[in-house]
């Protein structure tokens, strides 16, 4: 050591060694807090209203064949609606013609503006009366779908719009040297590359959809419509206690766990087609 | 006449109408990106068979010359024909016209979401109406020309670059194209890796491709090129065989770029400022 003038703060102890120290004083506080919760906690009171077995019990065929079904039913018909309409839209982003990009800018503006829940109040409520004796195309199914994708297309069309543009300017020159025209390098070079950049993105949607689709409970809905949440609180009004919403929340996470494992599958798939 | 910026005329000077008989026909291209300049009046001949390489100094244009003939430029002003089409007319279908002429990158642009085959079938059954097995035949051929047959089943990524240029040769060769055009082919490869490329260059030029190469390789311009066309601030500035413009070149620019293409190790004491030299000396000998 010549130069460098590390001033040792304690001597005898390297810098390593003290990184150690702190590291393990950060774990000591975290299991003391940790501890001093659990032996705070009336564990007998605690589990006596939040895991009655009993009442987790009676909710059980039905969690599965109405609920979570109708939650996941909800979910995809509304991704599925936004993605085709994000899509679409992120196009028109990108277009050289004016009026589409106005267009597309206004959409997304509005519709990342307003709270699902007023879109949705809006697409229940505001359609059928604008347009009388309309009906949805699958009837409340349909007006679901819509409610709740047409404000997951905005935010679906800018992921796209940014996923088109990480596309290299060349896959671009390449496909129109070959003859290719704009629109069929566009679907063909494009969007498919475009769509392995956006998976993750794209999945967080998915993700939000599917706590969105919670929403579907402020319209009046018959019980074959419910969804977790729904379904939940009928279940917390009846037998006066928290415990479905404990299996309700489970219920939720066996659904959004697996769906962000799908994407680290997806994306180790893709790793070397990119 | 379409002068040189030496006032020489060129070695093939177009007086003749473009299309007729020609590979390629320009006509007072010029091109500017809003007020930068970067072709100027440009007019040549390209004829069916010929391998023109263009060389010249980064920024004199013959990258952007290139990119007008297949209209991924569009010109400012000036006519191009390639074949009896002409490009720069509003009619043109130019997806029909772009089929016959291959375009080989810098950076390959290969298709990282399709394996080797598809990226060579894609364009084959998409815009020519091959059938799939007939445009796995073509592929396989190209891809036995290219020297890569035994990769078909990998992806862009998996390869190196000698070996991804190699394919993206070998994909626009199975268009069946008129004329190919290389924009820098071996300029993103290692050293070791451009032996491999121009080796596949310098095979279809020996089976009579009509191509145009913007390089900087100025062996292979002297041994495979039957013409040379140096450019500089958006001017031909000479034009003929190699050995005359390589070999024995006639204008002071052309001289001192060569020069310094040739001579990479030279310092020119007006190329560096002299407190640039001083460090850069003192850095070698502390």
């Amino acid at each position: 050591m010549t130069t460098t003038t590390v001033e040792p703060a304690r001597p005898g102890m390297s810098r390593r060694q003290r990184a150690r120290l702190t590291r393990g004083a950060q774990y000591a506080v975290g299991l003391l807090v940790i501890l001093f919760l659990a032996l705070k906690t009336d564990w007998k009171s605690f589990s006596d209203s939040f895991f009655r077995l009993d009442i987790a019990a009676a909710m059980w065929p039905r969690l599965l064949t109405e609920a979570i079904r109708n939650t996941l039913v909800y979910t995809v018909l509304a991704f599925a609606f936004g993605l085709a309409l994000g899509l679409l839209l992120a196009m028109m982003k990108l277009s050289s013609i004016g009026p589409y990009r106005w267009f597309a800018n206004g959409y997304i503006e509005l519709f990342r503006g307003l709270p699902s829940l007023v879109v949705l109040f809006m697409v229940a409520y505001g359609i059928p009366n604008a347009f009388p004796g309309f009906k949805f195309p699958g009837d409340f199914f349909g007006m679901v779908t819509v409610g709740l994708g047409l404000t997951a297309a905005a935010y679906m069309a800018e992921t796209i719009r940014a996923g088109i543009q990480a596309v290299p300017k060349g896959q671009m020159e390449a496909a129109r040297s070959l003859g290719m025209s704009n629109g069929r390098t566009m679907f063909s070079i494009i969007i498919p590359q475009a769509f392995r950049i956006v998976i993750p993105p794209l999945t967080n949607e998915l993700i939000l959809l599917v706590k969105d689709s919670s929403l579907v409970y402020v319209l009046g809905v018959s019980v074959a419509q419910y969804e977790l949440t729904k379904f939940g609180s009928t279940f917390l009004n009846t037998k006066a206690s928290p415990t479905p919403l404990i299996v309700v929340a489970l219920a939720y996470l066996a659904i959004t766990l697996p769906l962000s494992s799908l994407v680290r599958a997806l994306e180790k798939r893709f790793a070397k087609a990119r | 006449m379409s002068t040189t910026a030496s006032g020489m005329p060129s070695a093939s000077s177009p007086a003749s109408p473009g299309g007729a008989g020609h590979a390629i026909s320009i006509r007072n291209l010029s091109k500017a990106f809003g007020d930068h300049v970067v072709l100027r009046d440009i007019s040549m001949d390209i004829e069916p068979g010929q391998v023109v390489c263009v060389i010249g100094p980064s920024g004199s244009g013959k990258s952007t010359l290139l990119r007008c003939v297949n209209l991924l430029e569009q010109p400012t002003s000036g006519k191009i024909w390639v074949g009896n089409d002409e490009m720069t007319d509003p009619d043109v279908d130019i997806d029909k016209v772009r089929r016959r002429i291959g375009m080989v990158f810098q950076s390959f642009n290969l298709f990282p979401h399709l394996k080797v085959l598809d990226n060579l079938t894609i364009a084959q059954t998409k815009v020519l109406g091959r059938s799939l097995e007939e445009a796995k035949k073509v592929a396989r051929h190209n891809l036995e020309r290219v020297g890569m047959a035994d990769r078909e089943e990998a992806f862009p990524s998996q390869l190196s670059g000698g070996q991804q240029q190699r394919i993206a040769i070998a994909r626009s060769l199975s268009m069946d194209p008129e004329l190919m055009l290389f924009d820098e082919p071996t300029s993103a490869l290692d050293p070791e890796l451009v032996g491999e490329v121009l080796a596949v260059m310098k095979g279809l030029a020996a089976e009579g491709m009509t191509m145009m190469i913007v390089t900087h390789e100025m062996g292979f311009a002297r041994e495979v090129a039957n013409r040379v066309v140096f450019m500089d601030g958006g001017y031909v500035v000479e034009d003929g065989h190699p050995s005359r413009v390589i070999g024995d070149p006639q204008n002071a620019r052309t001289k001192s770029f060569l020069h310094r293409v040739l001579n990479p190790m030279v310092i020119e004491p007006e190329d560096m400022h002299p407190d640039g030299l001083r460090d850069a000396i003192s850095e070698l000998a502390p």
